[in-house]
Order: structure tokens, then sequence, then C-alpha cells
């Protein structure tokens, strides 16, 4: 079996399993309760696009050998390296404003890749990306909205949005830099060719980074690695949290 | 020592709590000071599918129309309870007072004859 059309889908796995644990850490600690529903309900819908993923990805690794894998074994049992998050979905929640923004910038690249990808010639990769589209389309809605709240309400939170782009803008670069995988993945080519999507993206950010009275930001210079497996130090935390038990008690149920 | 409870009947809500038409950029997130106090309440009203009617499920807090809409959708429609939407400011409600319950309502109770169980319903309708 192909191993870079297994890695790409682990890659798209990864993104949502890690945004979505960073989302749950606002679980009870929302601003508010309704918002604290609405973002762990983000949470719930990238936890599960990971799992769809994950599950497909188990499928064509079980297919190619006789290994045991299982969306559990590739979420709890893979190791910091092996993780192909892009950078900027492991970035620490910080206040409400870096954690919508990081929302915003992940929900409008994933707006735009799963649109491209629900034209997948690859059946089950595009079924995944019809149904999560969806999801993905509020969260692009509801985070938004925020952006244009925070960024046009108070001096203070349009002070702390300028913050967040300052610190999560140099993570932005990496998702449309194309991993190994991804330029030589065979099955879905048309899918992922990443680059083609940032023109899109640039667009939906200017228009809401605009409405919000915020300016686009600088070019800097753009972090990469996540893709290829070399992390921030966050990741290490973040398994850690999410690997624990699978790791101490093996095979642990509850 | 003074601090002491207000409760607020529906239709008596103040204007300054009542929420607003248009997006209200100004809101106070990130947990800091007062949180939700700030925001009006909204009453959320849930249709639960084609045909039916929007029923009342409970209220919530938002900076306006919006907000609140989006807020209805994550907290009350979670489920699959509702393909619709309403929302209403609280401070719109307007409602009949309590103390007047006795001539209000109590005049109906030997009247049964206005209750329509004289008819036979056809099976096919429902929702009677």
């Amino acid at each position: 079996m192909n191993k870079n059309k297994i890695d790409y889908i682990l890659h798209l796995a990864d993104d949502a399993l890690i945004l979505g644990h960073r989302n749950s850490e606002w679980c009870g600690q929302g601003p508010v309760l309704e918002q604290d529903i609405a973002i762990t309900n983000i949470s719930l819908d990238l936890i599960g696009q990971a799992r769809n993923f994950y599950q497909y990805a188990a499928q064509l690794i079980n297919g190619s050998g006789n290994e045991q894998t299982t969306e559990d074994t590739l979420a709890y049992l893979r190791d910091n390296r092996q993780f192909k998050n892009c950078l900027l979905v492991e970035q620490p929640n910080g206040d409400w404003a870096k954690t919508i923004l990081r929302q915003f910038l992940f929900s409008s690249y994933q707006f735009f890749l799963y649109q491209r990808l629900q034209k997948s010639i690859d059946d089950h990769l595009a079924a995944i990306a019809e149904k999560s589209l969806k999801e993905v389309a509020y969260h692009l809605r509801w985070s938004s909205e925020w952006v244009i709240r925070l960024g046009e309400g108070t001096a203070e939170s349009h002070e702390r949005m300028l913050k967040a782009i300052d610190e999560l803008w140099m993570y932005t670069g990496e998702l449309f830099t194309p991993a190994s995988y991804e330029t030589l993945a065979s099955t879905p080519a048309d899918s992922t060719d990443v680059s083609s999507l940032k023109a899109n993206w640039e667009e939906k950010i200017k228009s809401v980074l605009n409405e919000a009275t915020l300016p686009y930001p600088q070019t800097v210079f753009m972090q990469t690695g996540g893709k290829e497996g070399k992390h921030t130090e966050y990741l290490g935390y973040i398994l850690a949290d999410l690997q624990f038990m699978q790791r101490a008690y093996p095979g642990c149920e509850w | 020592m003074n601090n002491f409870f207000r409760k607020f009947y529906y239709g008596d809500i103040p204007e300054e709590k009542g929420g607003s038409d248009s997006r209200t950029r100004v809101s106070s997130p990130g947990g800091d000071l007062k949180g939700s106090s700030d925001w009006p309440l909204w009453e959320i009203f849930i249709r639960s599918k084609q045909g039916l009617d929007h029923k009342h499920v409970g209220s919530l807090h938002a900076a306006d129309a919006q907000m609140a809409i989006e807020n209805a959708r994550d907290v009350y429609t979670r489920r699959m309870e509702g393909v619709s939407i309403w929302v209403v400011q609280s401070k719109y409600i307007h409602a009949s007072n309590p103390d007047d319950a006795k001539s209000f309502y109590e005049p109906a109770e030997d009247k049964v004859y206005r209750h329509p169980t004289f008819y036979d319903l056809p099976d096919e309708v429902k929702h009677m």
C-alpha cells in the first residue's frame, strides 16, 4: 500500500486530533457558559473527523501487512516524531483571542482543503471530507464572527487580537507548504496541492480581518516542520496528557 | 451587607439588559471581569421539524441576535432537536402578572364545554 497516502491521511487525522484536544482544554473553563459549549462542540467535531481518518488509515495499513492497527493505536501509541500535524494546531490556547484566531486561521484552511478533498478520486476520503465540510463551515462562521467582535470590540480585545496575530502568523505558511508525502501522494493527487489553496485562504483572512479593523500581517519568516514530524515543545506535553493512560495501563478500558 | 438579588419578571427587564438588533462589538471575553453578566438575556424557540411550531426551550445570554442564534445552535440543537431557531430579547416578552391568576384563569375551570372533546377527530389529524 502507498505509504505516502497513509502518511497523508495520518496528517489530516493528526491536525484534527491535536486541535480537537487543544480546544477540549477549554472544557469547563470557557469565558461564558454558551461559549464553553461552543468550543467543546467544535472539539468533538474535530475529534470525530480524526476518528474517520484514523479508521481509514488503519484499514489501509492492515491491508498492506498483518499488523493489528486500529484508530486507537494510531492516536495513542505513536510518538512525537510520528505525528504529522502542522505547528499551528499544537500552539497553546493562550487567551480567548488566541484560541479564536487559531481556530479561524485553521478552519479557513480546512474549509478550502475539504472543499477540494470532497472531489478526490478516493471515494473514502471524498466522503469524509463531504461530511466534515458542514462542520467546518460552521467553525469558520463562528470563529469569523468572534474575530470581528474582538477586533472591533474594546481597546483591550483589539490589543489581544493583535498579540494573537503576532504569535500565530508565523505558523500559517506551513499550511500551504506541501510535505514530502503530499507532493508524492499518488491517489488524491488532485486534492493535495495545498499551495493552490493559498489564494482563497488569503482572500478570506483579508476580508474578515478587514471587517475586524485588524491589519493584514506583514510577511514574516514562516516556521515549518510539524508536517514532517518536527514539532514545537508543546506537542510532547499534549501527547503526555493524551497518551498517559494507554501507555501506563496498556489496553485499559473504561 | 446591602447585597440582594433583583428578580425581573418578563416584560420588566430594563432597557440596558435587553440586547440590540445589530452586531455588538463590545464584549468581555477571555474570562476576565464580569463575563456573561454584561450580556442581555434572550428567549430561544426551536422548531423540531418542518410543519410543527416553534417551542420555547429556554434562555441564554448573548451580546446580540447573531450571537444568540449561534449560541442557541450550540446549546439547544446539539442532539438534533431542531431545524429552525427563533430568538427574542427577553425584554420584549410581556407576561401576565402571577397576582392576577385568580381573575385570569380560574373562571375557565368550570367550563368544560369549551374543550373540543365533543368532536370525533379523524386518525390522520396529529398534534391536536
